[in-house]
């Protein structure tokens, strides 16, 4: 079931647009916020609430990257593995990360901290190699900075 | 050139990365143009205006602006609500200007919209922006509250008749959704395929409704064509194209960034007085003008002025004016590989060139990097270019896709022969 704070927060966005599906989206971005992915329970709520089928609700929440269908770590790790950063070093980048992780892209490491995936040009080309950090922007990226980094996520 | 040039869209922006707020940008003379524009004209001469400086669209296509924004049907039965929409959905590989240019001064954005959307007397506008661009998200959403406090959007903009709504629309994710009919689908709720054309936007956009979407890049110009005047907007220019271009460079050169510069600068003198040249012990082999979907340049073109028509001339197209620089210590097999892959995982997969076509193309370049080429596979890629090119499929993913394969078959062809003949990756130790 979703949550009333959910719920409000998905109601408010209905204002702005004319149609409930345009919402969808939204909504899934808003259940992920609270609870960190949208499982198939929820994909049946949000579709009830915005008078959706449940199977073109899930064909949209699969065509979105950032739409996480299964759970993810506590923080979510995303390398560029675009033409600028893949010139500048992802190689090494994605070497240091999958062996100080211990997991390789699409997975979650067995303590639950850490989900690696690796995603297209972050628009950070005049610092590549990039990634994200729980959406933050990290830039100029070798194993000294990786490092640091990582140390910051409890 | 010896004189300083003009740098309308980002002689206001802090080197310091703080961003400018809507006092800061009226002391550099923002707003004006949106005062002159409800003040003193109509819509027509908007819209004229913007027509006669000649801008083109900086998302890749260089579509004319003004001339877009003529297929508005217009008039007292002409459909309602109309909408306009800021392409923010930045996503072209190597490309990272509208990043800068939302970041550094918000506002500027805010009112190349509302006077596009004053143009078409739109009733709604959205930025549709990448999910990933969080800093430029908060700093919008900060700057479009701020221009509704001041009266700059809502009901009875500045006490004129005119009123829009400003949405700021963070998208989830894919590639797709830069695409104009693909970003329609994507606002709508749906997956981001794109639309069969006709009808075009301007007549039946999002909702079947009439809608301009115009790229960052593009809707900055507007207010300083407005306030200035497209006299001397087209004076900034070096060549037939006006105004001022934002250019770019990643890649091994000394000073990876980007610089507005006259449109028109050739190719290599961004390279080197910009960009720095090449980094110590590095040869420059090639660049990709204007994103991933643009074909190589090779050392031949370096003065080739980095416009619309003369890129286009040399083979390529100047796409976004960020370039990517190929270096002598980059496999270039690789280098095209890694695009394909992208192009190939970013396919939305409603047309089968594209989606058979790419994956195919994606598996016999890894294949060659892995040391696994096979005689005929040249063949196969070069067949694939065609495969892939216009007309075969409903947007321009394909064939952008097609671009940097095909210029890299012609102008690195020794380099695949190698990979298949010595079965492995000269670059990889």
């Amino acid at each position: 079931m979703l949550t009333a704070e959910e719920r409000q927060e998905i109601e408010a966005e209905l204002a702005h647009y004319p149609t409930r599906e345009a919402v969808c989206i939204d909504a899934m971005k808003i259940v992920q916020r609270h609870r960190g992915w949208v499982s198939d329970e929820s994909i049946r709520d949000i579709a009830e609430l915005l008078e959706m089928s449940a199977a073109d609700l899930d064909g949209v929440a699969t065509f979105y990257n950032l739409i996480f269908r299964k759970p993810v770590g506590r923080h979510v790790i995303m390398v560029c593995n675009s033409v600028s950063c893949w010139i500048m070093g992802y190689e090494r980048i994605r070497e240091h990360l999958t062996a100080r992780l211990g997991i390789e892209f699409g997975e979650t490491s067995p303590d639950g901290r850490f989900t690696l995936l690796p995603i297209v040009c972050l628009g950070a080309c005049d610092h590549a190699p990039a990634m994200l950090v729980d959406n933050e922007l990290h830039v100029d990226l070798d194993p000294e900075r990786i490092d640091r980094v990582l140390e910051e996520c409890k | 050139m010896t004189v300083a040039a003009e740098k309308p869209l980002t002689a206001a922006i802090r080197s310091d990365g703080e961003v400018l707020g809507l006092r800061e940008y009226e002391q550099t003379g923002g707003y004006q143009a949106l005062k002159k524009a409800l003040g003193e004209m109509t819509p027509q001469s908007v819209q004229e205006e913007v027509k006669k400086s000649g801008l083109r669209g900086r998302g890749g296509a260089g579509f004319p602006t003004g001339m877009k924004w003529s297929f508005v049907p217009v008039g007292p039965d002409a459909p309602r609500p109309r909408y306009v929409i800021a392409n923010a959905d930045e996503m072209e590989p190597g490309t990272f200007k509208d990043r800068y240019l939302m970041e550094g001064n918000p506002h500027q954005l805010i009112e190349g919209l509302i006077l596009a959307g004053y143009a078409i007397q739109a009733d709604v506008a959205f930025i549709f922006i990448r999910g990933e661009y969080k800093l430029a998200q908060e700093r919008l959403a900060k700057a479009i509250a701020e221009a509704y406090a001041a009266g700059h959007l809502g009901k009875n903009i500045l006490r004129s008749a005119f009123s829009l709504e400003m949405i700021l629309h963070v998208s989830a994710g894919r590639y797709m959704c830069g695409e104009e009919t693909g970003l329609l689908n994507a606002l709508e709720g749906k997956r981001a395929n794109p639309r069969s054309k006709p009808p075009f936007p301007p007549v039946a956009g999002v909702w079947g409704k009439p809608t301009i979407i115009n790229n960052v890049e593009t809707l900055v110009n507007v207010p300083h064509i407005i306030a200035k005047g497209f006299a001397w907007y087209q004076g900034l220019s070096r060549s037939r194209d006006p105004g001022t271009k934002i250019y770019g460079a990643s890649g091994k050169v000394k000073r990876p960034g980007l610089w507005e510069l006259p449109m028109g600068t050739p190719l290599g003198e961004i390279l080197e007085e910009h960009a720095g040249g090449m980094r110590d012990g590095l040869k420059f082999r090639g660049v990709l003008p204007g994103g991933a979907s643009t074909d190589f340049l090779v050392q031949e073109h370096l003065g080739v002025p980095m416009d619309f028509l003369e890129v286009q001339k040399a083979g390529s197209r100047l796409g976004t004016g960020t370039m990517i620089v190929l270096d002598d210590h980059t496999c270039p097999v690789g280098m095209v590989s890694n695009l394909i892959q992208f192009f190939a995982q970013e396919s939305c997969g409603w047309c089968t060139p594209c989606w058979s076509g790419l994956n195919w193309a994606k598996q016999i370049l890894a294949a060659m990097e892995e040391g696994r080429g096979k005689s005929g596979d040249l063949e196969k890629l070069q067949f694939q270019t065609k495969f892939l090119a216009p007309g075969n499929t409903f947007c321009a993913l394909a064939p952008g896709a097609a671009e940097p394969l095909q210029s890299a078959l012609k102008y690195f062809r020794d380099d695949f022969e190698r990979h298949i003949r010595e079965q492995r990756c000269p670059w990889r130790a």
